[in-house]
């Protein structure tokens, strides 16, 4: 517990951190200081500066802000169709089942990515960047559904075919009852799970995105944008600890995913 | 460090008879990468760049444009004569020349090609600069080694028009797999790589009778990745890259292990234009502006050029004057000057206009903020970055600006079909050094005429002008007198600013060390258009005797 209170506080202070951007960088994320372009940490830039002359700590924190605001929302999106679709697979008999499932690799196997760049196409041009990012994590949670869904419907059937099930029904316990007492506290952990691998994934989405210009454009800054930056840094990757303000965006997403990983694991023994 | 620059390799470019007093090695493969898979391998065909590189290492032309000179020579025609007021042409062919697959060459196949060119069947990018507008164009035979091509009008620079050209053979069963050129295709898996073989008929030799080319083949692969092309590239795995962006070449200018060349200012330009089209969906207000000369002009005064060349292209750029580089030596309008960086005088401009500062926005003389979104294509790393400093350049002024980027099927829609767009930013590539390859964009009734398009008759008097001088200078045949033309129309041009030329890039390239006798250049291929000359100094093949 004593962790998990460490680990709550971490992430409150970054979110506070976060919120306060504004007051925290020295500079806005989109004012360009031409005469120190790439530049290394100094007391003026503490993170150093972009290809742009941009600071590189006020980028970070405001690309944060966003990225850590719609990347859980649209897994959330995503988990919760899983959870009702793949319940329903496993739960509304053979025929529902075989029709769930075949949705489920037409969704998996079809291009979607036409569908966002369709999207982006027809959106017209001056929409705020804002909006069009918040279009994008929609898009990404409401397709990203049936992998999880294939999981949901395999633990809610593991769960179904338990002996307790068995025992609840051989009393006559309502459907209704049986689901919310004793499947849904059963399957809870496995949506959290899913929503914790489907966090990185959209982030890294939205990166991948942005590269087709259907996610943040320019100047907001996104951890995707951020990441993406990392292409062209080879140097940070072969000299990590010569150039360690280039790995500050990949080191603080690998840093808030596996810090909200440990803080969703329950205690042994705990319900 | 070992950065090798034109000036200097010009200099350095070993002769013919120097050639042989040092030691040329045969044999080896080159091995390089291009982004994409050619679409076709027919080189009457071709339309993309991965394409018109295979035609041109496979397939040979009448006349070839020297890279470095930029003169055009003798190829497989040993001689050209102008006739009838520069609406025909006599090629003299050379004797004795065989197919890769050993079918002889002469005229008859010359006339075949140009006949299978101009078959209206025939989907061809390189069909259109031979097709007239009216007549037809004829082409005869006179004997094994003549053939006289004849235009219905005067063609400007017409011998050019042969250089892209390939010839196809019409005896050979094997049609247009086999051809003239220096390899041959021996195998190719589709998405992964084309490999070419030399070939053994080709009917160049070096001054010492040596059979040419030195190399016995050519292996390119299909890599879309810059960064895993750039690495391998660096473990010796590719012994060339070009096209690289400053980035890239700043650290392979840190590698001893590499010759990087920097081949001099491309005569491409990245560009910036407001949509002039009367019909498009866009604000009546903004309409007005965009076809305004004070407030593009203004614009063009408020974009810090010098800052995009130090900052987006580290110096390896310089601001952009106009539609022709100066590196293209003959057509470059020299009183022509890049627009400076001017933000008070255009503020100036634009309250003469009605403009006005209303705190830190700019309002126009009806009370409208002065915001418009740039469109541009997705992925282009320089592009974005040239994109964030015009809208931080023009936030000075006030004017707010939305950039969009948009896939390049859905970019194309919007500036050539439904015109539903307020300013594009793009870059243009240019691989014709002749200035009647632009008819298409400077004539008002283009549909390459990049603001407004397909005009019925020129919208505006300076439009009209334009396409006087054009005309002019296509119908002319003294060079001069056509330079002369051309020139009014980039002052025109510099004067209206439909189009804010921004930065000509440098082309940048680099090669193993291993591999000798390059001459790059600004031209496409910039590597290896003189491909039949290139060998390897160690390793790859043996010493020729």
């Amino acid at each position: 517990m004593k962790l998990r209170r460490i680990i709550a506080c971490l992430l409150i202070g970054l979110a506070v951190l976060l919120l306060g951007a504004r007051w925290v960088a020295p500079h806005g994320y989109e004012q360009q200081f031409r005469d120190f372009i790439a530049a290394s940490p100094t007391k003026e830039f503490p993170l150093g500066t972009d290809a742009l002359g941009r600071d590189r700590l006020a980028r970070l924190l405001y690309g944060s802000r966003l990225s850590l605001l719609l990347a859980p929302a649209a897994a959330a999106v995503s988990v919760f169709l899983a959870a009702l679709i793949g319940g329903l697979a496993a739960f509304a008999g053979k025929r529902w089942e075989r029709a769930i499932l075949l949705a489920t690799d037409l969704t998996l196997s079809l291009p979607w990515l036409f569908l966002i760049l369709t999207i982006r196409g027809a959106m017209p041009l001056d929409v705020q960047p804002e909006i069009s990012v918040l279009i994008t994590f929609l898009v990404l949670g409401l397709l990203g559904w049936a992998g999880p869904a294939r999981v949901v419907r395999a633990g809610v059937k593991k769960i179904i075919a338990s002996d307790f099930v068995f025992q609840a029904n051989a009393m006559g316990t309502p459907p209704r009852r049986i689901f919310f007492h004793y499947i849904l506290p059963n399957v809870r952990p496995l949506l959290f799970a899913q929503f914790w691998i489907s966090l990185p994934v959209f982030i890294l989405s939205e990166a991948n995105l942005g590269a087709m210009g259907l996610s943040v454009s320019e100047p907001m800054p996104s951890w995707g944008n951020l990441l993406r930056e990392l292409e062209s840094q080879t140097s940070a990757l072969e000299h990590p600890l010569q150039n360690w303000w280039l790995l500050a965006p990949i080191v603080l997403l690998v840093g808030v995913v596996s810090l909200l990983q440990v803080w969703q694991q329950r205690p042994k023994g705990s319900l | 460090m070992s950065l090798i620059l034109i000036p200097f390799l010009l200099a350095a470019a070993a002769t013919p008879a120097e050639l042989s007093a040092s030691k040329i090695l045969t044999g080896g493969e080159l091995r390089f990468v291009l982004p994409s898979e050619p679409k076709t391998l027919h080189p009457l065909q071709v339309s993309d760049e991965s394409g018109e590189l295979i035609r041109y290492l496979t397939s040979g032309s009448l006349v070839r444009l020297n890279r470095v000179s930029q003169k055009i020579e003798p190829e497989l025609a040993e001689s050209w004569k102008l006739g009838d007021n520069g609406a025909q042409i006599t090629f003299q062919l050379r004797k004795g020349l065989k197919y890769s697959d050993g079918s002889p060459f002469d005229s008859a196949d010359v006339v075949f090609t140009i006949q299978k060119l101009l078959d209206k069947t025939m989907v061809s990018p390189a069909a259109e600069s031979f097709r007239p507008e009216t007549g037809t164009v004829e082409v005869k035979a006179l004997g094994a080694t003549t053939v006289v091509v004849k235009f219905p009008s005067h063609v400007a620079g017409v011998e050019r028009l042969f250089s892209g050209l390939s010839i196809l053979s019409s005896r050979s069963p094997k049609k247009e797999a086999v051809g003239l050129g220096p390899f041959v295709i021996a195998e190719s898996k589709a998405g992964s790589f084309l490999r070419m073989t030399r070939n053994s008929n080709y009917w160049k030799k070096d001054s010492n009778g040596r059979q040419l080319p030195y190399l016995d083949g050519i292996r390119v692969e299909f890599q879309r990745n810059r960064d895993i092309e750039l690495l391998r590239f660096q473990k010796g795995e590719l012994d060339l890259v070009s096209n690289l962006e400053p980035e890239a070449f700043e650290k392979l200018k840190t590698n001893p292990a590499v010759t990087s060349l920097d081949l001099g200012t491309s005569l491409d330009a990245t560009q910036l234009w407001f949509n002039q089209v009367p019909t498009a969906p866009i604000g009546a207000y903004k309409k007005e502006w965009f076809g305004s000369q004070a407030f593009r002009l203004a614009i063009s005064e408020s974009i810090n050029r010098k800052d995009m060349a130090r900052v987006v292209y580290h110096g390896f750029g310089v601001p952009a004057a106009g539609s022709i580089s100066p590196s293209n030596i003959f057509w470059y309008a020299n009183e022509l000057k890049a627009q400076e960086f001017q933000p008070k005088a255009a503020l100036a401009r634009l309250q003469k206009e009605g403009f006005r500062l209303d705190g830190e926005q700019l309002k126009d003389k009806g009370g409208n903020l002065v915001e418009f979104t740039i469109v541009t294509n997705t992925g282009n790393k320089v592009r974005e970055r040239l994109a964030a400093m015009i809208q931080a350049d023009l936030r000075q002024m006030g004017i707010k600006v939305t950039v969009a980027a948009l896939d390049f099927p859905s970019l194309i829609e919007r500036i050539m079909r439904t015109f539903n767009y307020e300013a594009c930013l793009l870059g243009v590539v240019n691989t014709d050094l002749d200035p009647s390859s632009q008819m298409n964009f400077w004539l008002s009734s283009g549909s390459s005429h990049a603001w407004n398009p397909n005009q019925k008759t020129p919208v505006t008097s300076w439009e009209a002008d334009i396409d006087k001088w054009m005309r002019l200078q296509s119908k002319e045949i003294d060079p001069k007198k056509r330079k002369a033309a051309f020139d009014k129309v980039q002052v025109i041009a510099a004067l209206q600013s439909p189009i804010i030329y921004l930065i000509n890039k440098r082309t940048l390239g680099a090669a193993s060390p291993r591999v000798k006798n390059l001459k790059p250049a600004i031209l496409p291929p910039h590597m290896v258009w003189n491909i039949e000359e290139i060998y390897f100094a160690e390793g790859a093949g043996k010493v020729a005797k």
